[in-house]
């Protein structure tokens, strides 16, 4: 298992030349648990994911690790504790899914020289868990989209972090993807504690998946929480400006998000 | 990336641009300047008195006064030149709905050297009147070449895919120039004399040859301006205002080369008028053609005819082609128009 | 939803990366090694072939420093030289147009495309014509010119978010104003230095001195480790700026540590030979798809990018009854390859 992280983030403002679009923020990432950040369009889920993960500098505010600033630590001996999966990463033409995923151990490697035998190994067991063993030696433009997406998340997984940052993971993917590479992340987390904080767009996936929910609205954090605590019909209304009926999720038990709208509302009437 | 997208404010109305007659009033003014200056300036400077003499007085036979007798055919093929790509600039724009395009960006201009490169070494073609059809064929071809493979694949001719495509076969054919030119030193001085002759070069039966030209392509140019207009609007756009969008590019498309081919075959490859022109006065007018294709017509026989002068000032004794000032003044519009792009509309 | 059943055992798969590995690596090994056997019996013939023919053992013995009558003038004085330029230019070249390209993730992102070689030339013909400066001056103000066309490209080209495009259609601005800068020097400059500056800008070997060449050597020497050393680096930023900086790589540093080792060694070459038309784009696309891009084609593209100078340098004086300067000839060979590139991406909507 993993070591436990103190992550937190004080304060925070950020946001990109003069527009602020985090404002104020104030969190705990839960450790060895899977954290999900929900909000409407524009209210700064990723540029807050971003500041997290330090691709963007906060503008004031301090987000510290294990009671240290991030910005003192050497770069690569983060990387080393924090990952992070971009929206929509680069693919390098013809490349072969191995060697990408093998890039993942770059905080891991000396300047010159091949690849360590735990560089294999972290290679090894990343696509294991990935289920894309099989593709190895496959070149990456022949993969689908849903596979391809394993493989970074197999290349972020290969870095070894302890705690993994993700952007929309499921973006763009088939229903069926989306509920496999949720799956695959839980995965992680169970087998090694791995902390996983990522941004959803989907509110019912982010309720089913989530440990610990932080809901954004304007730049500002205005609840967090198990699921159940924080989607209730109020809140949605309140974050998504959405008029909606929470009942359980008959798969899951966990919190469902039903909208209402302005049409077809016979059966409502019903209820 | 996605095709240019036609913002709002670009719609044309149908009312005269509020700017306009000011506009018009002082490029006219900037016309008779440039007119003035052409004739004035050069390796030697000429004083009024004796400009005035040399045009209204054919009786006086002063030295300076000759001078601006000589400079008079230049200035004229100047205009007409200038006018020429201008228009061309305008057309090649409103027909790829794409901003950047010019004669020199799309290749064209390389395309008509080409040509008349193997007009002088295989066909041994000496005159202007000889390879006038020569270039125009040249420009046709690259042009719908550069178009095509810049048109190839998702979003049509984007600028950047038009461009590189205008870039690389400019570079292709430039080589093919130099593979022909190296071995035969006879052609490569003529073809230098073509290259460099620049407007300088314009005699009276240089203008008569290329003044046919000029009013073919202008006059299809003014014509097809209410179909192009409705063009700017998009293609399923303008089929819905019945326009027949193929056979209006092809119009349109083959004024364009005409005028340019005619242009490059008499002064040589001079680049960067037309985009210079037509976003000058789309600046100032906005996007109505109607106006556009007139006064861009104007602004490049102004521009070309000021930097002519440049040309000559800066060089003296000798002069500086004026291909060469051109892409010095023309160049950075590209540059602005890069810089101010959305990144998706690249 | 269940994972679907491994086809691999769990033990085996270490050993099946790492056979496909071996695989990729030994590919690297032959390419690499065929390159260079290829570059080393163009340079032979570089020093063998001429006016007259010389058998390699005189060749050879001239060299090693025997005064042989005739052999020795021409071995040494005329051909070494020439084929030494076309060797460090060739390697100059293809290194940096590798790095320019794998950093921007773009092959038409390289110097010939962007201006950086414009830049070098303009400044480069100003120091032959107007200063009539000798070879360490006009290395050193080519270098100067091609960093600063890098700089006002970037600043240029910065933007919000920045783009590619944007950074081509830039470059190709500023490359049309510097080629009206060039032919402004042209006209000026008195007319015995124009024939040279013209050959030189066509991109020529003929005439090349061997005292011109230390700076090139020197340069290429030293720039070429750090290259090395910053491969891992490049294949990161090549998976994006995001992905990069969280792989722990300061994505800014990096960037400017690459891009100036291959400005200076892109100007340096330039300043010598002329700017060799589209070496620096070919070498690196053509290394690639030789090798297959798992492991660093920098040394394959330098490799290539030598055996295209030299090739075309011997194509150019002995396949036609004319002689053509190997810019020339990389010129014919390269345009259409280009062509042939932008149809492809266009048609894969990579642009």
């Amino acid at each position: 298992m993993k070591p436990n992280h103190i992550f937190q983030a004080e304060q925070i403002v950020a946001g990109y030349e003069q527009k602020t679009v985090i404002n104020g923020v104030d969190l705990t990432i839960p450790s060895s648990r899977i954290s999900v950040i929900i909000g409407s369009n524009g209210c700064g889920k990723s540029t807050l994911l971003k500041a997290l993960a330090r691709l963007i500098k906060p503008t004031s505010g301090r987000i510290t690790l294990d009671g240290k600033p991030i910005a003192k630590y050497p770069s690569k001996q983060l990387a080393r504790i924090i990952g992070l999966l971009p929206q929509s990463p680069i693919v390098p033409e013809g490349i072969s899914v191995a060697d990408l995923v093998g890039r993942g151990r770059f905080p891991h490697q000396p300047l010159l020289g091949g690849w360590s035998k735990k560089d294999y190994e972290a290679v090894a067991e990343a696509m294991e868990l990935m289920d894309i063993t099989q593709f190895a030696n496959h070149n990456i433009d022949e993969l689908s989209g849903g596979q391809r997406q394993r493989v970074w998340i197999a290349m972020a997984m290969a870095q070894q972090t302890d705690i993994l940052f993700l952007d929309e993971p499921t973006t763009f993917l088939d229903i069926t993807y989306q509920v496999e590479i949720l799956d695959l992340l839980t995965d992680l987390n169970r087998k090694h504690g791995t902390t996983i904080v990522m941004v959803l767009h989907d509110i019912n996936l982010s309720a089913r998946y989530a440990d610990h929910i932080f809901a954004l609205q304007e730049g500002r954090l205005v609840a967090e929480g198990t699921p159940s605590e924080v989607i209730t019909s109020r809140r949605i209304k309140d974050v998504f400006g959405l008029d909606c009926e929470v009942i359980d999720d008959p798969v899951s038990g966990s919190p469902m998000v039903v909208p209402k709208g302005r049409h077809h509302m016979e059966t409502r009437a019903a209820l | 990336m996605n095709p240019i997208t036609v913002s709002s404010d670009s719609r044309p109305s149908p009312h005269i641009p509020k700017h306009f007659p000011t506009v018009l009033i002082v490029s006219l003014i900037l016309l008779g300047a440039s007119i003035l200056a052409s004739l004035a300036f050069g390796s030697r400077a000429v004083p009024f008195h004796d400009l005035i003499d040399g045009l209204f007085r054919p009786e006086m036979d002063s030295y300076e006064a000759n001078i601006v007798r000589k400079r008079i055919s230049r200035t004229v093929f100047s205009l007409l030149c200038g006018a020429a790509l201008g228009v061309s600039g305008s057309l090649m724009q409103a027909v790829t709905r794409n901003p950047i395009a010019d004669p020199s960006i799309l290749g064209v201009n390389m395309g008509a050297s080409l040509f008349v490169v193997c007009g002088m070494a295989f066909l041994n073609m000496t005159t202007a009147s000889q390879y006038i059809w020569l270039s125009m064929t040249g420009a046709a071809i690259t042009a719908v070449f550069v178009f095509g493979v810049g048109s190839l694949g998702r979003g049509g001719a984007t600028p950047i895919k038009l461009i590189l495509a205008g870039a690389a076969t400019s570079a292709a054919l430039s080589s093919l120039v130099t593979a022909i030119l190296i071995p035969r030193s006879h052609v490569m001085d003529q073809f230098r004399f073509w290259q460099v002759g620049s407007v300088g070069s314009g005699t009276w039966s240089s203008i008569s040859t290329f003044v046919p030209f000029l009013l073919a392509g202008l006059l299809i140019g003014f014509l097809t301006s209410p179909a192009l207009n409705a063009l700017a609007l998009g293609d399923e756009t303008a089929k819905g205002l019945g326009v027949k969008t193929g056979t209006l590019r092809l119009i349109a498309a083959l004024a364009g080369v005409i005028l340019c081919g005619a242009t490059t075959a008499l002064a040589g490859p001079i680049g960067f008028i037309g985009l210079l022109a037509t976003h000058v006065v789309r600046l100032m007018v906005g996007p109505d053609l109607r106006f556009v294709i007139p006064l861009s017509a104007v602004a490049g026989a102004v521009i070309l005819t000021v930097s002519d002068v440049l040309g000559r000032l800066i060089g003296s004794p000798g002069e500086l082609e004026v291909g060469v000032v051109t892409a010095f003044v023309g160049a950075p519009i590209l540059i602005i128009l890069a810089m101010r792009a959305k990144v998706r509309s690249l | 939803m269940t994972l679907t059943p491994n086809l691999i055992a769990p033990s085996a798969s270490v050993e099946y990366i790492r056979a496909g590995r071996r695989r990729r690596q030994r590919r690297w090994m032959f390419v690499t090694g065929t390159l260079a056997l290829l570059a080393l019996v163009l340079c032979a013939a570089m020093l063998m072939l001429g006016n007259t023919i010389y058998p390699l053992d005189q060749v050879v013995r001239a060299l090693s420093g025997e005064k042989i009558k005739g052999v020795s003038f021409a071995v040494s004085t005329l051909r070494l030289p020439r084929m030494l330029a076309g060797l460090f230019a060739g390697f100059a070249f293809g290194i940096a147009g590798y790095t320019f390209q794998t950093l921007l993730r773009n092959p038409l992102a390289n110097p010939n495309v962007i201006g950086v070689t414009s830049g070098s030339s303009a400044a480069a013909v100003f120091c032959l014509t107007v200063l009539q400066a000798g070879g360490a001056v006009t290395s050193a103000v080519s270098v100067a010119a091609g960093l600063a066309t890098v700089i006002v490209i970037y600043i240029l080209a910065r933007g919000k978010i920045f783009s590619i495009g944007r950074l081509i259609l830039i470059g190709i601005g500023i490359q049309a104003m510097l080629d009206a800068v060039i032919s402004y020097l042209l006209l000026i400059s008195s007319e015995k230095d124009v024939p040279a500056a013209i050959r030189w800008l066509s991109g020529s070997l003929n005439g090349s001195k061997m005292s011109e060449l230390p700076p090139l050597v020197a340069i290429t020497l030293i720039c070429t480790p750090i290259l090395i050393v910053m491969g891992k680096h490049l294949h990161t930023l090549e998976l994006g700026e995001q992905t990069a900086s969280s792989l722990g790589v300061s994505t800014d540093k990096t960037r400017i540590a690459l891009i100036v080792c291959a400005v200076f060694v892109v100007s340096i070459a330039t300043a010598t030979t002329g700017p060799v038309a589209f070496v620096s784009f070919l070498a690196g696309p053509i290394a690639k798809r030789l090798v297959g891009t798992g492991f660093h084609s920098l040394i394959p593209a330098g490799l290539v990018g030598i055996n295209l100078v030299l090739a075309a340098d011997l194509i150019g004086q002995f396949a036609f009854v004319h002689r053509y300067p190997v810019g020339v000839i990389t010129g014919l060979l390269g345009a259409p390859y280009l062509i042939f590139l932008l149809i492809r991406m266009n048609q894969k909507g990579e642009l």
